[in-house]
């Protein structure tokens, strides 16, 4: 560790002020105060402070992610071969999962980090870290066959509108990773929905009878009457629902396996960086407009099948769970008063169920759900401290 | 009956060193120094100049915008030296001290009207113990508090132990008392530590009992659960081991400076207790006396005390000097930084296994653990924050100075100290401390005007 610190030192005058690559201090604090805490003591106030910093909160996001990165990658490969009737092993279906996805992140870290470099340079600013999270989150909120240069352009748009326009970390409206998503599937509508984009089936002829649909289009003409990938009928709801929760259905890289995705919702509300109040809110909140609509769908609306959907299979279809647990859950974004953020879990989770049902054209209604929160979430906060301001007010009155 | 009072949110950090239940004498110093930093508020007027022979009691310098309000020489001797800073600010007021102490003669005070106790206390220089809130500055004589409380204890990590202190003081104590009572249309309130019995022998106070985490020791925390401050009241506070110093003095008529203070952290050798006396020079109590040679000496605790390393001195509010490691080291990631397993860490948040670890204490340093961010995790000030506002809400208010939302998010109960916890938890490492101290003044000023 000695020879880095070394090294470290000894290029450090070339990017301080006065040195030859002065401007690019940025870049070189980002990777010194990645490899090492710095030595920075407190100057003013308390002079002990908690050992959690950004990094470690960022990256225990990340290993959150990996679960539903890794299974991913297989049922990337698991649904392309499925369709195409192939058998294949474990290790190619990995391996196809790979080289689908592998590009995607890279793609999204080089052009998300790229942007948010320049613009750190450009302001003089210090790196922040929250894009390792939205560079993780991009890629698996996309369908695995979107187009590279559509993911940079995406990548691009969602840093530089999304975020540093409105000042960079911590000060965005909207989520990042969304921003990105909700861009392309405005942008290029026949590459992020219908039933072309989920499945691979290059280098071969689907099989019979194969759709390519997810359950969220097929809901829309067959409630819940769902079929696996190759068009057959599955025997029952109970198994349609596990291989919704198991993730071995089509669908975004990262959003298919409930499974893992819980596994990260544990890490998460484990080491405390996620809100369990929104987590658990917005899980009520899907469940009570899933059994709303369970209710009055057969009395008044019999032809709308998608409204006899349970509401505990709604729950594990399409992004509804990344949402809630990945997205939702972005403090920047989320309402920021404890009692904030249960109404704004509620209602994403409401808004999402409500949007996929009774708008198909935005088959993925938690995208939708999440952005308008975003927006609503200050209004939350208003209203939750004014409360508060009003109680003081109460007070001096009543003195 | 007295009403019991439960604190939920906070965090006592546990440090190793706390001091031992011993008291020996420190030696005296040679130079003994007043910083007027220690006042908040006060803009330092000197009433001497370098050469002058003071006698403990004689004012060094008075308050510029309450001339009135007077500081004074704790000991008898000669100004050594008017230290200055930039813009010639007054850094230090610094006396060298004659071998004996001679006393500046005051009337003492046993009992009489309002009047004469305001006009003694001024005089004498022991109106600085007498802070106000709003604001947390020295009171303004001219006011008359709702209420007068006392906090009975420190809640503070290394938390010099009050009762102890006060234990063979018991006079002195309830003279002090019976002064400040005087001083309010109100009660004066004392919150204790459940099973302490020092305060149940003392007359014309009212207890309450308090338990729960640190900041549970913060009078701000007891006013608030108790009867918070509305605009335009004022509570006066005091902190008990300086009611026992204005009680002593008034009785004998003379500024009785002495104090006790808890020498306490990882990087003492031996914690305990020493007599000595406020601007004191640290190296008469610490030299010596540690056990590491890359240290921090804080007068005060380590949440809000000021750095002053060993040339600095005894401030005139601090009951503890605090010893602890300077962080000044690089940290590799893996293994003692941000991706470090972080064993010997303190955090509250799970990321970190120091949950696990209830009753460990720790040897923390200085390091800031991290780089300055904005803010972006949420939720976290609220755990040890135990007042009914928003601190976040607070905080960002007194940011962009809107005076109108920092009254409505209830500025006027807190002083600094109170979001010392804040600033120790921050994700983002945020100086919440200075935010808060800059917004009082600010606001002090918008009213003054």
């Amino acid at each position: 560790m000695k020879a880095l610190e070394n090294l470290l030192d000894k290029i450090k005058p070339s990017f301080e002020k006065g040195g030859k690559f002065e401007k690019f201090y940025p870049v070189y604090d980002a990777l010194e105060t990645f490899a090492f805490v710095p030595d920075h003591t407190t100057s003013k106030g308390a002079h002990i402070r908690d050992a959690i910093d950004l990094k470690r909160t960022m990256f225990m996001v990340i290993v959150a992610m990996v679960p539903a990165l890794l299974f991913g990658i297989y049922n990337t490969g698991y649904q392309h071969f499925t369709a195409l009737g192939m058998d294949a092993s474990f290790g190619e279906m990995v391996g196809f999962g790979l080289w689908k996805v592998l590009p995607l992140i890279i793609v999204s870290y080089g052009v998300g980090l790229g942007v948010e470099f320049i613009f750190c340079i450009i302001k003089g600013h210090a790196i922040n870290e929250g894009f390792l999270v939205s560079g993780m989150l991009i890629p698996l909120i996309m369908p695995m066959d979107i187009p590279l240069w559509m993911v940079a352009v995406a990548t691009a748009f969602a840093v530089l509108i999304g975020k540093e326009v409105f000042g960079g970390t911590g000060m965005n409206i909207v989520n990042v990773a969304l921003t990105a998503r909700a861009f392309l599937f405005f942008a290029y509508p026949t590459k992020m929905s219908g039933n072309k984009v989920w499945v691979n089936t290059d280098g071969g002829t689907a099989v019979d009878g194969y759709t390519g649909e997810t359950l969220l289009s097929q809901a829309i003409e067959q409630g819940a009457a769902f079929t696996d990938i190759t068009g057959k009928l599955y025997g029952s709801i109970d198994d349609s629902f596990m291989a919704s929760f198991l993730g071995f259905i089509p669908g975004s890289i990262g959003e298919t396996s409930t499974l893992a995705i819980l596994i990260g919702a544990v890490i998460l509300l484990a080491t405390g960086i996620a809100s369990w109040r929104i987590i658990l809110s917005g899980l009520i909140g899907g469940a009570v407009m899933g059994l709303i609509f369970n209710f009055i769908g057969p009395a008044y609306f019999p032809d709308n099948l998608y409204l006899q959907v349970p509401w505990w299979h709604q729950l594990v279809m399409g992004g509804f769970m990344f949402g809630v647990v990945f997205m939702a859950t972005d403090p920047v974004t989320a309402a920021q008063t404890e009692r904030g953020k249960i109404i704004y879990g509620f209602l994403i989770g409401l808004l999402a169920i409500l949007i996929r049902v009774v708008n198909p054209a935005y088959p993925e209604g938690i995208m939708m759900a999440i952005l308008f929160m975003n927006v609503m979430a200050p209004t939350i906060d208003h209203y939750v401290v004014q409360a508060n301001i009003n109680k003081r007010l109460k007070r001096l009155k009543t003195a | 009956m007295s009403k019991a009072i439960k604190v939920k949110k906070g965090v006592d950090i546990k440090l190793l060193g706390a001091a031992e239940r011993k008291v020996s004498d420190a030696g005296k110093s040679r130079v003994y120094a007043i910083k007027p930093a220690d006042f908040t508020g006060v803009i330092p007027k000197l009433a001497v100049k370098q050469g002058d022979e003071v006698k403990a009691g004689s004012t060094l310098f008075f308050d510029k915008n309450n001339p009135d309000v007077k500081i004074a020489s704790p000991v008898s001797g000669e100004v050594a030296e008017i230290k200055r800073g930039a813009k010639r600010k007054i850094l230090e007021v610094r006396v060298l001290a004659d071998s004996t102490n001679n006393y500046e003669a005051f009337t003492p005070y046993n009992g009489g009207d309002r009047d004469t106790l305001v006009k003694t206390m001024l005089d004498m220089g022991l109106w600085p113990f007498v802070i106000q809130r709003p604001y947390g500055v020295i009171a303004n004589p001219v006011d008359t508090p709702r209420d007068i409380y006392i906090s009975g204890f420190d809640s503070a990590p290394l938390a010099a132990d009050y009762s102890f202190m006060l234990n063979d003081r018991k006079s002195d104590f309830q003279a002090g008392i019976n002064a400040l009572s005087k001083l309010t249309s109100g009660k004066v309130f004392v919150g204790t530590r459940n099973g302490d019995t020092f305060f149940n022998q003392i007359n014309g106070i009212e207890t309450f009992t308090v338990s729960g985490p640190h900041p549970a020791g913060n009078v701000g925390v007891q006013i608030h659960s108790t009867a918070p401050i509305n605009k335009g009241e004022t509570i006066w506070t005091v902190n008990p081991i300086d009611v026992a110093l204005i009680g002593k003095s008034l009785s004998e008529g003379k500024y009785r400076a002495e104090r006790i203070v808890a020498l306490a952290g990882s990087e003492v050798a031996a914690p305990q207790y020493y007599n000595t006396m406020i601007g004191a020079d640290m190296k008469t109590v610490v030299e010596g006396k540690l056990s590491g040679d890359n240290v921090r000496i804080i007068s005060g605790n380590v949440l809000s005390g000021s750095n002053e390393g060993m040339e600095g001195s005894l401030g005139a509010y601090s009951h503890v000097i605090s010893a602890i490691p300077e962080g000044n080291q690089r940290q590799f990631f893996l293994t003692k930084g941000w991706l470090g397993p972080g064993l010997s860490k303190f955090s509250i948040s799970k990321a970190y296994p120091a949950w696990l670890m209830k009753n460990k204490k720790y040897r923390l340093d200085t390091n800031l653990n991290g780089e300055e961010r904005a803010f972006v995790v949420t939720g976290e000030l609220e755990k040890v924050f135990p007042f009914d506002i928003y601190p976040m809400q607070l905080i960002k208010a007194i940011m962009i100075n809107d005076i109108d939302a920092m009254e409505k998010l209830g500025i006027y109960e807190v002083i600094p100290e109170d979001f010392a916890l804040c600033e120790v938890v921050c994700t983002s490492k945020i100086n919440i401390q200075e935010i808060v101290e800059n917004g009082l003044l600010d606001l002090r000023k918008e009213f003054a005007s």
